[in-house]
């Protein structure tokens, strides 16, 4: 069976104003809706099209998060994934820790492709897809804005300060996604009914052996400050003056 | 009691939410400024609402519909109505119900390929003469061996000018009752081609730009007697039977544009500074705002109780009534204080509130006016005593 592993974080929703704790230890969550992170939205999109053209046999949901995230999973196998699988955690995770609970999925589904997002817009990371094929042993494309695959091997466009970056990578390996890769579909309305049926595991993230235990220490949330009126200028000379006053010039 | 929505239906909310915005908001100002939807763009967001599922999700998964129960119907129904009534209405077409009355022969001509999107529906009712009291009407459908020849005007009648078809109620007979002769109506299906009938431009209208009403003159215009819906002389019972929840539909449509005039005047409020401050900062705003939300809600709250009824085979005629009398008087109060706290800019054309406020007019009038419903919800509170 060739299959796709797919990631799917619960984060808060995009289109939020997302509001520091008034003690500092992390940002509100009461009551904020809460969506797939959008980079594994077209992770999973491109999973479904790779399916789509033959490229793979099923498509794995996976998400590593709260009881809750079994949303974002139902969103996913509305959408088209095959199955799902929630590995539970009540405790927030740490990027090396959900790379190892990548690896040892990988080891028990043994998938042709690990697409991930690049970064999850909660913390910003962009560090889990990396690891994982450290882990693992196997190549990495991350930041990809097109793949296409040829044979054993995956044909990447990568997205880098450069501009674009093509490379080959054999697989099975590990994938990142930008925001240009693919626009996700509509879920279809008739789906959305017929998803009640795919199978959704729940399991513990003990049950896989994983450590969890923070390495990182969070010292305190903050705010980014407030942005300070602008100034208008008339032109490029005043401009500079400005700059100069400044010490930015 | 159990408010919840299922994750279904909150992916169904989502999924119609996303495409209102992202494929019909973009064109809302083309279609305000033009006062016409182009067939090219017409035809475009419709093979897309198809791709995505949306268009005639009210149908049975039977027939090709999404199957959707009577709330789910009512949330989905919500989300399509924050846009454009031209855009949703034609390009997300939600075929009428009583197409589902249709037997035989009818299905492969009406109702399928109106699910399809082959072929679209209008409902004709009205009469210059006869507004509310609709058993008044004067056009006339007399027998002729197997046919029945139509003399009459309909007028009003909403998206004609788009329509393959028409579901016509008209006058088949008289019966005798205590309190005099009384008409008898039959519904028909009638094909826009039929010879002797003409279909004309309406009225213009303040509400919903882009969404046409026409008058339907009918001139010997003869069908064969397999042209009926329903039962003869039972127009109102196959109605009854079928359109009693298009009431929440017009709700739930006015509870969309309703919430989202309401988010636009709060992130205004939010916003928009005046004697040093944010105008939310001032209670004759803020109020405003607590006011809106909270009357929204209790439409909301009327509407979705109504259709969960529906689902549950307990509704009544003032259930039904209730949610729509509320909601399209809350949508009124809504965006009418949406533009005061807007102030001049709530008129312009440049932000949606002028036309959710020009919109909202009419939804207080057709689908049965504020004063039937009243009239339909006072009659059940005091017909039981006699009175
Ligand atoms: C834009 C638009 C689109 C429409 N589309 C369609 C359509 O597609 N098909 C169709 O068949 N019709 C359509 N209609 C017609 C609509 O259903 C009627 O306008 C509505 O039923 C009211 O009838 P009327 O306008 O003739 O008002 P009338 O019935 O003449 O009412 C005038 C006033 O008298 C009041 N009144 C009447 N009877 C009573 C009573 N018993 N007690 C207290 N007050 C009463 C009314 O509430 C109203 O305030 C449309 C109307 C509009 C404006």
């Amino acid at each position: 069976m060739r299959r796709i592993l797919v990631g799917i974080k619960r984060v808060i929703d995009f289109n939020v104003r997302v509001r520091v704790r008034p003690d500092g230890a992390g940002v509100v969550t009461d009551g904020v809706k809460m969506s797939a992170n959008p980079f594994d939205s077209i992770a999973l999109e491109e999973a479904l099209r790779l399916r789509e053209r033959g490229e793979a046999d099923e498509v794995l949901a996976v998400s590593i998060g709260p009881g809750e995230a079994q949303q974002q999973l139902r969103d996913a196998l509305a959408m088209g994934a095959d199955r799902a699988i929630l590995v539970k955690s009540d405790t927030a995770l740490e990027p090396l820790a959900v790379a190892h609970v990548f690896l040892e999925l990988a080891k028990r589904e043994s998938p042709r492709l690990v697409i991930l997002g690049k970064q999850a817009i909660d913390d910003d990371c962009s560090q889990t897809g990396q690891m994982l094929a450290a882990l693992w042993n196997r190549p990495q494309a991350t930041f990809a804005s097109k793949l296409e695959i040829q044979g054993e091997a995956a044909r990447v466009t990568r997205e880098v300060d450069a501009g674009l970056e093509v490379i080959e990578v054999d697989l099975p390996a590990v994938i990142t996604t930008d925001l240009r890769l693919n626009e996700p579909r509509y879920i279809k309305l008739p789906d959305i009914m017929k998803a009640k049926k795919k199978p959704l595991d729940v399991i513990e993230i003990v049950s896989l052996g994983v450590d969890a235990t923070p390495v990182l220490k969070v010292v305190k949330y903050e705010a980014p400050p407030q942005r300070q009126k602008g100034i208008i200028v008339k032109d490029a000379g005043e401009l500079v003056a400005a700059l100069k006053q400044r010490g930015l010039a | 009691m159990h408010f919840a929505l299922t994750d279904e239906q909150r992916l169904i909310v989502e999924t119609t939410r996303s495409f209102v915005v992202r494929e019909l908001y973009p064109h809302e100002a083309e279609i305000e400024a033009t006062g016409r939807l182009r067939p090219e763009l017409r035809d475009e967001l419709k093979r897309r609402a198809q791709a995505a599922g949306l268009y005639a999700a009210n149908m049975p998964v039977a027939e090709g519909g999404a199957g959707l129960d009577t709330l789910t119907w009512i949330l989905y129904e919500k989300e399509l109505g924050r846009a454009n009534y031209a855009l949703h209405w034609t390009c997300v077409a939600r075929p009428s119900n009583i197409l589902l009355a249709c037997q035989g022969a009818q299905r492969e001509r009406y109702l399928l390929p109106a699910i399809r999107g082959e072929r679209s529906d209008c409902l004709a009712m009205s009469e210059p003469d006869v507004g509310s009291d609709l058993r008044s009407m004067k056009t006339r459908a007399l027998p002729d061996g197997d046919d029945f020849v139509i003399n009459g005007t309909k007028h009003f009648i909403s998206h004609a000018d788009e329509a393959s078809f028409i579901v016509l109620f008209a006058a088949s007979g008289e019966e005798p009752t205590a309190r005099g002769p009384r008409s008898l109506i039959t519904a028909f299906l009638i094909d826009r081609d039929t010879p002797g009938l003409s279909i004309d431009d309406g009225y213009r209208s303040v509400s919903h730009r882009g969404y046409h009403n026409s008058i339907l003159r009918f001139d010997n215009c003869r069908i064969h007697k397999s042209q009926i819906l329903g039962e003869l002389h039972r127009g109102f019972d196959v109605a009854n039977q079928w359109l009693g929840a298009t009431r929440l539909q017009v709700a739930a449509t006015c509870l969309g544009r309703a919430d989202r005039a309401l988010d636009l005047a709060i992130r205004w409020a939010a916003e928009r500074r005046q004697f040093g401050q944010q105008i939310g900062k001032f209670q004759g705003v803020s109020f405003k705002l607590a006011d809106m939300a909270m009357e929204l809600k209790a439409a909301e709250l009327l509407t979705l109780e109504a259709a969960w009824k529906a689902d549950q085979g307990t509704v009544t005629d003032a259930d039904m009534a209730m949610a729509k009398l509320k909601a399209t008087e809350v949508l009124a109060f809504v965006a009418d204080e949406a533009i005061q706290i807007h102030g001049g800019m709530g008129l312009m054309a440049d932000l949606p509130l002028e036309r959710i406020w020009r919109d909202a007019r009419v939804e207080r009038i057709w689908e049965g006016t504020s004063e039937i419903q009243r009239h339909i919800i006072s009659r059940a509170l005091l017909r039981p005593l006699g009175a």
